[in-house]
């Protein structure tokens, strides 16, 4: 099972603290995969905001591939980062790790950011495609003030792999999730977390229902419903599809994907829309065992269950700092100096959400809405 | 002198030719005349025979010959009353002194043309050989990487829902101040939607079957959905219903069968306006799996007082169904204005969908459907489907494989994305050996809403003798020697209605219970797995490549 640390806080911290959270919980997690995902970056990144981020990694063929298609498409390149690696016993070095910022092309500077956001997508699916056979271009995300890190390891050696208990690379909420490989094959585009368009989420368990959830998003028409080397990628697209597509609050979310018992609606003001809902998005109800923790654009945090809550998951913190955690230990170990009795461990029902900037902390329940 | 054709029986068929031989033991035998009494078809006969027998008495061997006039119960050759093996005999022997014996040597086809007529019968496909829904198997069983789920402990919720399904992005939904609710100013049509079991009797009409049968499905039905909580719903087949259940309450556990005959339909029609509930849905009949292109028969033999005053017809006269809805000359009218026009007598409150029977054309029409929004369902029903009266030949040569129809159809409704959308219902030789949840399972996994039985209904509900070495199917005659497809009193009163009704009951209680014994090890619980076919596999590379399963050996 899968270990995940997700960590939201009013101010910038360094992913070593979701990395340090992962080691506690070692037992847990296999080598098979860390994967880091940033949102709201500081350090290089502050002032560089409203820039797409491209993340990912190629070999020197592909960086070749990669700078004509950016230039083909009309995306100017205004930076670039790079983590300083430092080789580490076990971790096959690829030729580049990168974060490529962008400028937009010029026709589309002023387009609003529904069709940025359509273009960042496509650009991002194209290299993938072009990538991937060869294995040449690895691409995570491509978005505005989000950056994405994944290589196969152990989080720890990871992250030292990475530079990144030297470097100064900060961000506001990050997750971080080492990977117990399960049923899957050991690739770079399995490890979670998952970005579409603003949404990541990452997930811990197995999805035993995913081929009717993956032929379900595959055939909304979405070129960025594609992938789905895990499992788990279907949750994060799930969570797009309620939200960005559908237009349906964060909470109809937990709705969609564990959807009440009509006898079970009862109290809930809008019961009619949840029928209509639930039989017209029956497909995406999962069946667990799964915890799922995710992040919106206006970087809300929250976590999920499923509907048998079979995978633990606990969120606690400070105002201000606020951690979402597969286990209590990766908790402690995030924001020790907490009141422990204040801990949320959300049932079946829940969905805890943490509110932007980690101002506040709410539970809603799905029975009482 | 008797001529030479006589003499050597030149002109008669010898048992040999039968499918059945009877196999009849003079010694265990008390010649209490209740086989010859009970065979349906006059297959045995007591007959009078001289048998030579050699005794001896006193203290040496003296062996003395003489002739006894015996009673003998004895097999007659007429193809026309040929053994069906149904075994009534048996059944009745208070000795153990009878049965049939099935005989593969038979030639029993090459005769059973007599007048030119082709052979006629009930029942289903004569193929006893393993179907392909029996060969798949459940595969992905969720181990150490995830718990398996506990059948007697958890939750869950095996249902299913039969009717047109908006698209998410279609629902007429507003947003007020974070919560989602109807827009009352949006006319956007809601189709109906049925949440059922997902298993359903599929349609067998009054008529087809007798009194005590349809009544014991009926209160079965009435029973699983009222003390059972099992929501399972059943067809009326073509023929009409019972005028009493149309006005009464539990009207909504059934489906209207509406086919290219309209019998029973001007009843129906009537009795709208005294309707206290809908029905569950209504089902247009194109097509029947067992005889894909004939329409529906009821032999004269079977049109007594009862059927003929529901179906407003006269009495013992042959209740043929055209072949096709005769007044509708293409798809866009059989399809689109009979949809329309039963849509509208219940004021499109009731889901409305057409079956047909499996076709390499099915997705023609499956496409059409797609693109109809008051289409709610399409039901297919395969080649192993069972029926009350065709032609040998339809039964045994037409027809298409359930399995791989309704899996491209589902695989092209997925293309299209509009798996959610139209529910397949998958008909046809489900439970043919007996697994009725392990079929069904399968179906689903490939992509069904729902299943539906029809004849493995009369051998589990009613002890029906037919299978697939043609035994009985005798149910076109009106003679059914277990009283389930006759209307003959002195047949069907040997039929229980209340035992028929607790067998209905039993079998789906199992079923039930027998799903979640599928579905709890694969991890599912909360929703049926439509389309989950990564948790099937089956040992033949070229089923797998056609159903797109993995191939497991």
């Amino acid at each position: 099972m899968c270990r995940l640390a997700a960590i939201t806080s009013v101010k910038y911290f360094s992913p070593m603290e979701n990395i340090l959270a992962l080691e506690t919980m070692k037992e847990g997690h296999d080598g098979s995969g860390l994967g880091l995902t940033l949102k709201d970056l500081g350090g290089h990144f502050e002032k560089l905001k409203a820039y797409p981020i491209l993340s990912g990694i190629c070999s020197k063929k592909g960086a070749k591939i990669l700078d004509d298609y950016m230039d083909k498409a009309g995306f100017k390149l205004k930076d670039i980062w790079a983590p300083k690696i430092k080789p580490v016993k076990g971790i096959l070095q690829r030729d580049h790790y990168f974060a490529r910022i962008y400028d937009y092309p010029a026709s589309y500077v002023h387009k609003p950011m529904k069709e940025k956001e359509d273009l960042l997508m496509n650009v991002r699916i194209a290299l993938r495609k072009i990538g991937e056979p060869d294995e040449s271009i690895f691409v995570f995300s491509f978005y505005p003030d989000v950056l994405t890190l994944k290589e196969v390891g152990d989080p720890l050696q990871v992250g030292e792999f990475f530079g990144l208990d030297c470097d100064h690379i900060k961000a506001k909420i990050i997750f971080a999730q080492g990977r117990q490989n399960t049923n899957y094959t050991i690739y770079l585009y399995a490890c979670h977390p998952f970005f579409i368009q603003g949404y990541c989420s990452m997930t811990n368990g197995e999805n035993t229902a995913f081929v009717p959830i993956r032929e379900f998003l595959m055939s909304r028409g979405l070129p960025g419903y594609a992938g789905y080397n895990s499992d788990s990628e279907v949750f994060t697209h799930i969570l797009h599809y309620t939200v960005r597509q559908l237009g349906f609050p964060l909470t109809y979310y937990k709705d969609v994907i564990t959807p009440l018992k009509e006898t079970e609606t009862e109290r809930r003001r809008d019961r009619a829309a949840l029928k209509l809902i639930k039989q017209s998005l029956r497909p995406l109800c999962i069946d667990g065992p799964n915890v799922v923790i995710g992040f919106t654009p206006d970087g809300s945090c929250f976590m999920v269950h499923d509907a048998k809550k079979l995978r633990p998951g606990v969120v606690g913190g400070v105002k201000g700092k606020y951690a979402l955690m597969s286990e209590e230990c990766g908790l402690d170990s995030a924001v020790p100096k907490r009141d422990k009795a204040t801990d949320i461990f959300p049932m079946k029902y829940d969905m805890v959400i943490v509110k932007p900037h980690a101002e506040e902390v709410t539970v809603w329940n799905q029975l009482q809405s | 002198m008797e001529p030479a054709s006589k003499l050597d029986h030149n002109h008669q068929l010898s048992l040999k030719e039968l499918p059945y031989i009877v196999r009849w033991s003079d010694h265990r035998c008390t010649r209490c005349g209740r086989c010859t009494a009970v065979c349906p078809v006059k297959a045995i006969e007591p007959s009078v025979k001289v048998k030579r027998t050699v005794y001896s008495e006193g203290p040496l061997p003296e062996p003395q010959a003489t002739r006894k006039i015996i009673q003998v119960v004895e097999q007659v050759t007429d193809i026309e009353r040929y053994c069906t093996g149904c075994g009534t005999c048996t059944l009745v022997c208070p000795n153990d002194a009878i049965e049939p014996e099935y005989n593969p040597q038979n030639k029993f086809l090459h005769y059973k043309n007599k007048g030119g007529e082709g052979y006629k019968r009930g029942g289903r496909r004569n193929d006893p050989s393993i179907s392909t829904l029996d060969r798949l198997k459940f595969t992905r069983i969720s181990m150490l990487t995830d718990p398996a789920l506990d059948a007697g402990r958890h939750e869950f919720r095996v249902r299913t829902l039969l009717g047109r399904i908006l698209p998410a992005d279609e629902l007429p939904l507003k947003n007020v101040n974070g919560t989602l609710m109807p827009d009352n100013n949006s006319d956007k049509f809601i189709p109906p939607v049925r949440e059922i079991f997902p298993i359903m009797i599929g349609s067998m009409s009054i008529g087809a079957l007798s009194p005590p049968m349809w009544e014991g499905l009926a209160m079965g039905i009435a029973y699983l959905n009222e003390m059972e909580g099992l929501p399972v719903v059943m067809c009326s087949g073509e023929g009409g219903v019972p005028p009493r259940l149309l006005k009464s309450r539990f009207l909504k556990y059934f489906i209207i069968q509406i086919a290219s005959g309209y019998f029973g339909w001007d009843e129906i029609i009537h009795a709208i306006p005294h309707m206290v509930e809908d029905p569950a849905a209504i089902e247009i009949k194109y097509g029947q799996g067992a005889k894909p292109g004939d329409g529906g028969l009821l032999m004269a033999q079977k049109v007594l007082n009862l059927i003929a005053s529901i179906r407003g017809v006269p009495k013992f006269v042959d209740l043929a169904s055209p072949p096709t809805h005769q007044t509708k000359y293409s798809i866009e009218e059989a399809v689109a204005k009979m949809i329309q026009s039963m849509s509208m007598a219940w004021g499109f409150r009731v889901p409305v969908y057409p079956k047909i029977s499996g076709t390499k054309t099915a997705r023609a029409v499956l496409n059409n459907l797609a693109r109809n929004p008051f289409a709610a369902a399409l039901s297919i029903d395969g080649e192993d489907g069972g029926t009350g009266a065709a032609y040998n030949v339809s039964l045994d040569k037409m027809g298409h494989p359930i399995a791989s129809n309704l899996r491209e159809c589902y695989l092209d409704l997925v293309k299209q994305g509009k798996q959610n959308e139209l529910p397949l219902i998958a008909a046809g030789g489900v439970a043919k050996k007996g697994n009725l949840a392990a079929n069904a399972a399968a179906l689903i996994m490939l992509g069904a809403s729902a299943v539906s039985i029809g004849k493995y209904m009369m051998q589990a509900a009613a002890n029906c003798f037919g299978d697939e070495y043609n035994r009985c199917n005798l149910c076109n005659t009106g003679k059914c020697p277990r009283g389930i497809t006759t209307q003959d009193p002195k047949l069907y009163r040997r039929l229980d209605s209340d035992k028929v009704a607790e067998r209905v009951v039993e079998v789906f209680k199992t079923a039930n219970v027998e799903l979640k014994k599928i579905f709890a090890p694969m991890g599912r619980s909360t929703e049926l797995p439509i389309g989950m076919s990564d948790g099937l596999s089956v040992d033949d590379k070229a089923i797998a490549d056609r159903l797109e399963i993995s191939y497991a050996c």
